[in-house]
């Protein structure tokens, strides 16, 4: 549903992000994987149309998607979390998730509709829906919820989930990703999952793609990714172990 | 409390017809027409986009009626519209670059400053139609009747009160359905984040677009029955960061958050003016603008919910707060 083709992204001299290809087929969970600044972020930028290419093409579902502002890119079918939430604190948690379900989807629903789908979209996320709850009373992993319900209510076909698990615990972390991976199963929405902490992750994704400097050294699935020799010595190091451990438990 | 508000207008709209002098009675109109002046501002001021140039909408809604009524002798009633179809352009002008390419807060607030001068300086640079600093007043068309329609003049305090009274009330009506609406909710949310804002699919340009004509067309208005009451404008009063200092001022200082603070606030600046007028006079050049920049500070820093907002804040506390036993 998604094909990324040698996607660039410079800034000035530097280049964040050299000649990315990908392909992503629906329902798919990808991982995308790599050091602090490896370029991930800007990958996800991209798509999200964040920021606008140097050159390079996205296509979505064969529409090309390049250059499209971020609002125009939502209303594709796109939807996106950002690495630190982002929510609007001086509105309700309701008000948060329903102004997505308003203006995100390609069909404006009425302001009721808007309000009853965000309900439906902070049950889906286990946060409360009561007219009353502010965005104050939610802790980390709250937020992350939000996030979350926020970018489902625009109705995505395909989710940038950006770092999602940071700062969580481990209960909460394993909680999250069983959430992507129900989402995924209930919806069939795509996921791209951005994500630091490779044991959550590995236990989900279908596939990986690992970047380093701006480029892709490595793509497969997860038992291939984390006994890859290049990927051992760019990223995951010491870790290589537990993270084999996990993929050999999934799969086993 | 609904009654109390009919009661409470029915008591204004009945006021001028217990006989009420004529100063008096101009205060209170003015008082009015500011109050939905002050009301445009908040309109797009409480949502972030705080506009030091809201004077050249007033300038432009003067200007073009009083120049088309007397040089090319067009009622004001077909002046208005060509009013507000200049007053949109140029909304658009300042508007749309700045919102495409993300001219926020004090940024903004500078280019709308930089606006109202503008107007202020074209109005005076074209003195031999606009009569310069000197101001201009409309062709008189009560040399043999009290009153003209087409031409927009009414001798009567009476009747500007009620006309007045109407746009008022219509400023206020405008007010509750932008703060009831869905984009009341997507502006807050595009003035806390407006990268997320735009993530979820809102069109940050046309919604800032979408307030900031609604604001600029109600201040237009407010400038055309300006002129038209007062049958004089000069450019100082209706352009300029004088007369933009004391819209955002008023509206700041009476509660931009709520209804009728932009009202509370119109009493206030005029009564201070009027204080300032009787006490010390006209003697101090600039001496208002002074004292309305030096209590905008104050009030941003002690009261940012205005007069009006603050009473409301401490009723409702009293209220909830618990009863304290008698001892």
């Amino acid at each position: 549903m998604l094909s990324v083709s040698r996607l660039t992204k410079r800034f000035g001299g530097f280049t964040a992000v050299n000649e990315v290809s990908f392909e992503l087929a629906r329902g798919e969970i990808l991982g995308l994987i790599g050091p602090n600044g490896s370029g991930k972020s800007t990958t996800f930028n991209l798509i999200a149309g964040a920021l606008a290419p140097s050159a390079g093409s996205i296509r979505l579902q064969g529409r090309e998607i390049v250059g499209e502002p971020a609002n125009r890119i939502a209303h594709h079918g796109v939807a996106r979390t950002f690495q630190i939430p982002r929510p609007f604190r001086r509105l309700s948690v309701v008000e948060n998730v329903a102004l997505a379900a308003y203006y995100g989807q390609q069909e404006r629903p009425s302001r009721e509709n808007a309000f009853a789908q965000a309900r439906e979209a902070l049950a889906l996320v286990n946060l409360p829906a009561e007219d009353s709850a502010r965005v104050d009373g939610l802790g980390a992993a709250g937020l992350k919820k939000l996030e979350l319900a926020r970018a489902l209510a625009t109705r995505p076909q395909l989710l940038l989930a950006d770092e999602s698990l940071g700062g969580l615990d481990e209960t909460e972390m394993h909680q999250a990703a069983d959430m992507l991976a129900a989402i995924r199963a209930q919806r069939g929405i795509t996921i791209i999952w951005v994500e630091h902490i490779m044991g959550a992750l590995m236990r989900i994704v279908d596939r990986c793609l690992v970047l380093d400097h701006g480029e892709v050294i490595a793509q497969g699935p997860p038992q291939e990714v984390a006994h890859d020799p290049k990927v051992i010595e760019v990223y995951l190091g010491s870790d290589a172990e537990d993270v084999q451990a996990t993929v050999a438990a999934r799969t086993g | 409390m609904n009654k109390a508000r009919w009661i409470g207008l029915a008591l204004l709209a009945a006021a001028p017809l217990a006989g009420m002098g004529d100063y008096p009675l101009h205060l209170i109109i003015l008082c009015l027409l500011w109050a939905f002046v002050y009301t445009g501002w908040a309109v797009m001021g409480r949502l972030g986009m705080v506009s030091l140039g809201h004077g050249a909408f007033l300038g432009v809604g003067a200007y073009v009626v009083v120049m088309g009524w007397n040089h090319f002798h067009i009622s004001p009633w077909l002046g208005l519209p060509l009013a507000l179809a200049a007053t949109a352009a140029l909304a658009f002008l300042i508007g749309y670059p700045c919102f495409r390419f993300k001219i926020v807060g004090h940024y903004f607030a500078l280019v709308t400053l930089a606006l109202s001068e503008v107007v202020r300086l074209i109005i005076i640079a074209l003195r031999d139609y606009t009569g310069g600093s000197l101001g201009v007043t409309p062709k008189t068309a009560l040399a043999k009747a009290s009153w003209s329609l087409s031409a927009m003049q009414f001798s009567s305090k009476l009747v500007w009160f009620y006309v007045i009274l109407m746009v008022w009330l219509a400023g206020l009506w405008i007010w509750t359905r932008v703060d009831r609406s869905m984009s009341r909710l997507a502006l807050e949310a595009i003035s806390q984040e407006e990268d997320a804002a735009a993530s979820i699919g809102m069109s940050v340009t046309r919604l800032k677009l979408g307030v900031t004509m609604v604001s600029a067309l109600m201040t237009c208005v407010g400038g055309v029955l300006y002129a038209q009451y007062q049958l004089y404008v000069n450019p100082e009063s209706v352009s300029g960061i004088g007369i933009s200092l004391q819209m955002v001022f008023g509206a700041i200082a009476g509660g931009m958050f709520v209804r009728l603070g932009p009202t509370v606030g119109a009493v206030f600046t005029l009564l201070l003016a009027e204080g300032l007028r009787l006490t010390i006079g006209h003697d101090i050049h600039g001496l208002d603008a002074t004292i309305y920049g030096l209590m905008l500070v104050l009030f941003i820093i002690f009261m940012p919910k205005g007069i009006l907002g603050a009473a409301i804040e401490a009723y409702e506390k009293r209220r909830r707060a618990p009863r304290v036993a008698p001892a």
